[in-house]
């Protein structure tokens, strides 16, 4: 299964890569490339496998805070997540747990537990009362597992089930002779169960289609709440599950549309720009303090913040563009930021509260327009003491286009490029230029250093400067062809770049699906591409015309056959 | 018996001048009259470690003078010389890339430390892993990972979508081996806890719905399962352990806690890395001397931009320093960088010299380890895969011979692993894939 997946995404990449430049990536080797044998092309699946996913930090926490309430601590370490074709989203559908994991997530359940079980929350945590606090009731444990459990394992218990968490309960409970005990170290092994830690989508046979597969109702379920809020399903969209409202089209889009207008929405639009974006980065920024002194670890999570403040803005409050992201000059800055953008933000909260968020826009022909102007780009993307146009050229390739530029090979002398105080290179440009002289490192900087090199003018803090070592800076280029001759020109290309908007509506499907695009769903990804542009590029719409596609839905034949149907399984 | 945790007590206890503290008198009655193995007729545990850092070290600065025993210490590992009698060095030794894009501080140690590169779909079990399943498989923990840098940064890895994530906090790892679910084998009452018994019953109900959950699944999922069942059996056999009284461990050395709280926080600076390097490898001693594990995974910090090792003053990071700092024409060496190295040098023989400070009859831990040191790069200026420095450290028992100097120029940096294999026990006749395949391990190395 993710074999397959792998496959088809590489294919992906190397005809995106092919498409756009050269035949530098393909005298350079992609990295993870596997050349599909003709068997396994022939045998292309409908559709990509169910999913196993591992929950993620968030999710996790997330999940407490919906059904214990936001006051239970969570407090433990995750393992950091590994990135995948563009989206750590993807890495939590082919990890597990190892030892050391265990440990950690036996020790937040049972931590959780207690807490769900103490003195103060227990009356109204769990619904009814022990005989004695002594002794076991089982007619109590089962009344909280049933209506626990269902949120922790996102579906009802099945009778075995609960009878299996009452007798570990009451077993606990004799030990220890306290009910609450027991019931919390039942609990706890709920919350270190792989029913919890992971969620197991389910594939069954499609009753209006004979020998597809589909999800059942609470995978479905699943699906739509992690894609739409990054958590469990709500008490409402199980009720759907159960109810079988999501086998209809009309019961699917009631759903959608209510989660969209949720205010949880506009955290999944932060979590998948987060991760799109790569701003988990940020935690491994470095910067250089005698060249860059202004900028500090407060100017870090600002410059994340601005960003996802800017996109959450343009996207889902004004309902915008996408495309827009490239161009606009509408921002929010802190006085913190705006020391580095060479901004005056006058500081205008009231009462001289701390100081803020203020919506900021700048002048029209400002070079700082579009969020490649933002330090989280331009930054981000940049050494600790100096600029980078090879790395900005390839973060924008990988990130907005969905590109893989591969890494230099061994052995690679990068003196020319490195040393700034050469007095026959002065710019970035003149020193790439040298170093690409070198054909075999000609062919890749090609296609990142012409884009990289047009952002030259912010330098490694994403301060604007117009000369580097004296002398002055170019920015133009070009890209697919089309000539720029600024940044602001450049944000103005990829607006109107087919491959930005493509490359949107690729991570937003694997977001939403947790793996990589399978070929069988190429067809859906070029239909997606359509719609997105029929609704003007709005992301709320593309959201919805994902959740409610029935190939949200659809699955590949599982390896293991079902024995139940969508209509025996609600 | 233990104080209240925080990480002043770790800090004052452990670096508060009383160096090592040995909880209890050696107990040499315990001992057969070779002072190796126990007098039941036990053997003596032996361990196995990793130590592992990014960037390496310079070549032409660091390959010892002399072949054989007696070598002398290049510059950048001058700090080993007082514990070079027991550190074997390989030097020459290639990570061969075949047809694989370099991943420039990933490709280096998937070769040292699971022979080959990653490939889709491809199980590559790093060495410690499969020594671990070896050797690891009756003690509280079946191993340890950690990381100095202040990330959950690890290179062990059972495959190539699960890697064992590093403790990074010397306090968290001090809590977990030595907080209340620690039993000192050597204490003379032993009552079953009723907490830890009925935490052991409830685990039980995870298992009973196994099977439901085993005919839903295909087969990576279901080895993905497969993985968090064996992970579940381990904290299951850490609670039968503390269920059962246990044999009394000659040379246990529980460490002590005193003073108060302060909540000091990991910075970049090497020296929060020395510090807390320093922390974690007497604690690795002190859960090796009282069995706690056979296997632990020290690693000092990575290699690539993520890596933030910095020096006080200096402006760029390591990292960063290996690529830009010019080569001295004189030194012949990026200074900088060299004095980056000669401090991992240092932190490493603190190290082993740790692990040598504790004693077990005529024999230290360091006696009764191997530890294999590794790196990411050749040359870190330009991510080069040829000449990277390898160690094997420790005489594992008697096993092997130390103190050796062996050039082993082209060859690939598997055959480090195999040997340590072989000598851990594993039964493995050929190990690695495309060209760092090999089946011959260093047998000059072998006692």
């Amino acid at each position: 299964m993710t074999l397959l997946s792998k496959v088809s995404g590489t294919r992906h990449r190397l005809r995106r890569c092919l498409s756009v430049a050269a035949i530098a990536c393909v005298l350079a080797p992609l990295p993870g490339i596997t050349i599909p044998d003709a068997s396994a092309a022939d045998a292309q699946p409908a559709a990509g496998p169910a999913m196993m996913h591992l929950l993620s930090a968030q999710q996790y926490r997330q999940i407490i805070d919906d059904t214990f309430g936001p006051d239970i601590e969570v407090n433990g370490r995750f393992t950091t997540e590994t990135r995948r074709a563009g989206l750590l989203a993807i890495s939590s559908g082919v990890t597990s747990v190892t030892m050391a994991e265990m440990e950690a997530f036996d020790n937040l359940a049972r931590s959780i537990a207690a807490q769900v079980t103490d003195r103060t929350r227990r009356d109204y945590l769990i619904p009814c009362k022990p005989a004695s606090e002594r002794a076991v009731d089982d007619a109590c444990a089962a009344k909280f597992f049933e209506a626990t459990g269902r949120f922790l394992f996102r579906r009802p218990l099945t009778t075995d089930e609960v009878k299996i968490q009452v007798e570990a309960a009451a077993r606990a409970t004799e030990k220890v002779k306290n009910f609450y005990e027991g019931l919390s170290l039942s609990l706890a092994s709920m919350l270190a169960s792989p029913e919890f830690l992971f969620r197991q989508e389910i594939p069954v046979s499609d009753p209006a289609q004979p020998g597809q597969y589909v999800l059942d109702s609470y995978s479905k379920a699943s699906r739509l709440s992690f894609f739409l809020w990054n958590s469990q399903p709500d008490a409402e969209l199980l009720r759907a599950a159960q109810a079988g409202d999501l086998n209809t089209p009309a019961g699917i889009a009631k759903q959608v549309d209510r989660m969209i207008a949720s205010r949880r929405f506009e955290g999944v639009v932060r979590n998948f720009f987060s991760d799109m974006l790569r701003f988990d980065d940020f935690g491994n920024l470095q910067k250089d303090a005698t060249v860059f002194p202004k900028f500090s670890l407060t100017v870090s999570s600002d410059a994340a913040e601005q960003t996802l403040l800017t996109l959450v803005d343009l996207l889902v409050t004004q309902h915008g563009d996408y495309r827009d992201i490239f161009t606009t000059r509408r921002t929010f800055l802190t006085t913190t930021l705006a020391a580095i953008y060479g901004v005056p933000l006058v500081k205008s909260t009231p009462r001289m509260e701390p100081p803020s968020w203020q919506p900021y826009e700048y002048e029209e022909g400002n070079p700082r327009a579009g969020i490649l102007s933002h330090i989280s780009f331009t930054a981000l993307h940049s050494h600790p003491a100096r600029t980078s146009a090879t790395i900005r050229g390839k973060a924008l390739r990988e990130v907005f286009l969905c590109q893989t530029v591969p890494n230099p090979p061994a052995n690679v002398n990068f003196t020319v490029v490195q040393n700034t105080d050469n007095p026959l290179y002065k710019t970035a440009r003149e020193r790439l230029t040298a170093h690409s002289t070198n054909p075999a490192c000609a062919g890749c900087h090609k296609i990142t250093d012409p884009i990289g090199l047009s952002l030259e003018k912010f330098d490694g803090s994403g301060s604007f400067r117009n000369d580097e070592n004296g002398a002055h800076i170019d920015t133009a280029g070009a890209f697919n062809g089309k000539p720029f001759s600024n940044p602001l020109e450049l944000g103005k290309v990829l607006h109107d770049d087919p491959g930005a908007t493509d490359c949107l509506v690729t991570r937003a499907v694997s977001y939403a699906l947790g793996r990589e695009i399978a070929d069988g769903e190429k067809p859906w990804h070029t239909a997606l591409n359509k719609s997105f542009a029929d609704d003007q590029y709005r992301l709320p719409e593309l959201f919805r015309r994902i959740a409610t596609s029935p190939e949200f839905f659809r699955t590949a034949e599982p390896q293991k056959l079902p024995v139940k149907t969508a209509a025996s399984s609600n | 018996m233990l104080a209240p945790h925080s990480r002043r007590n770790v800090l004052r206890g452990m670096l508060g001048g009383t160096a090592v503290t040995v909880g209890l008198p050696f107990l040499d009655c315990f001992l057969n009259s070779n002072g190796t193995a126990l007098a039941d007729g036990r053997d003596l545990p032996v361990y196995f470690g990793t130590w592992s850092q990014g960037l390496g070290f310079t070549p032409g600065y660091w390959e010892p003078k002399g072949i054989g025993a007696n070598y002398e210490n290049n510059l950048f590992l001058k700090p080993l010389d007082p514990i070079k009698h027991k550190v074997t060095i390989f030097s020459g030794l290639r990570a061969f890339m075949d047809s694989n894009p370099l991943n420039p501080h990933g490709s280096g140690p998937a070769a040292c430390l699971s022979g080959g590169h990653p490939k889709a779909g491809v199980s590559m079990p790093t060495v410690d892993t499969i020594i671990a399943d070896s050797v690891g498989t009756t003690t509280r923990f079946r191993s340890l990972e950690v990381s100095c840098d202040g990330s959950d940064g690890s290179q062990s890895a059972r495959n190539a979508t699960s890697r064992n994530p590093s403790e990074p906090s010397p306090l968290a790892f001090y809590k977990r081996l030595f907080g209340p679910e620690f039993r000192d084998p050597n204490s003379a009452d032993f009552t079953p806890d009723p907490a830890v018994m009925a935490r052991q019953s409830v685990l039980s109900a995870i298992s009973e719905r196994r099977a439901a959950l085993n005919g839903r699944l295909g087969a990576s999922d279901q080895a993905r399962l497969d993985e968090y069942f064996t992970s579940l059996r381990g904290l299951e056999q850490q609670l039968t352990l503390r269920l059962e009284k246990p044999q009394p461990i000659v040379g246990c050395s529980v460490p002590h806690t005193e003073g108060e709280e302060d909540p000091a926080t990991h910075g970049t600076l090497i020296t929060d890395t020395q510090r807390d390097h320093r922390l974690f490898a007497r604690l690795v001693a002190h859960a090796m001397s009282c069995d706690q594990t056979r296997v632990v995974n020290m690693m000092f910090s990575g290699g690539g931009g993520g890596s933030p090792l910095r020096r006080q003053g200096l402006s760029m990071t390591y990292h960063v320093s290996t690529h830009e700092e010019a080569t001295d024409p004189v030194l012949g060496y990026q200074p900088q960088v060299a004095w980056f190295m000669t401090q991992i040098a240092a932190a490493m023989a603190e190290y082993f010299m740790t692990l040598d400070s504790f004693k077990i009859g005529d024999q230290t831990l360091l006696d009764r380890s191997l530890i294999m040191y590794s790196t990411d790069v050749g040359r870190a200026q330009i991510h080069s895969q040829e000449n990277m420095p390898m160690f094997l450290v420790g005489g594992a028992g008697g096993r092997v011979k130390t103190g050796l100097h062996v050039p082993a120029s082209g060859q690939t940096v598997a055959r480090v692993g195999l040997t340590a294999q072989h000598v851990m026990g594993v039964p493995v006749s050929t190990w690695g894939t495309e060209s760092n395949m090999t089946s011959k391990p260093f047998t000059e190395i072998l006692a």
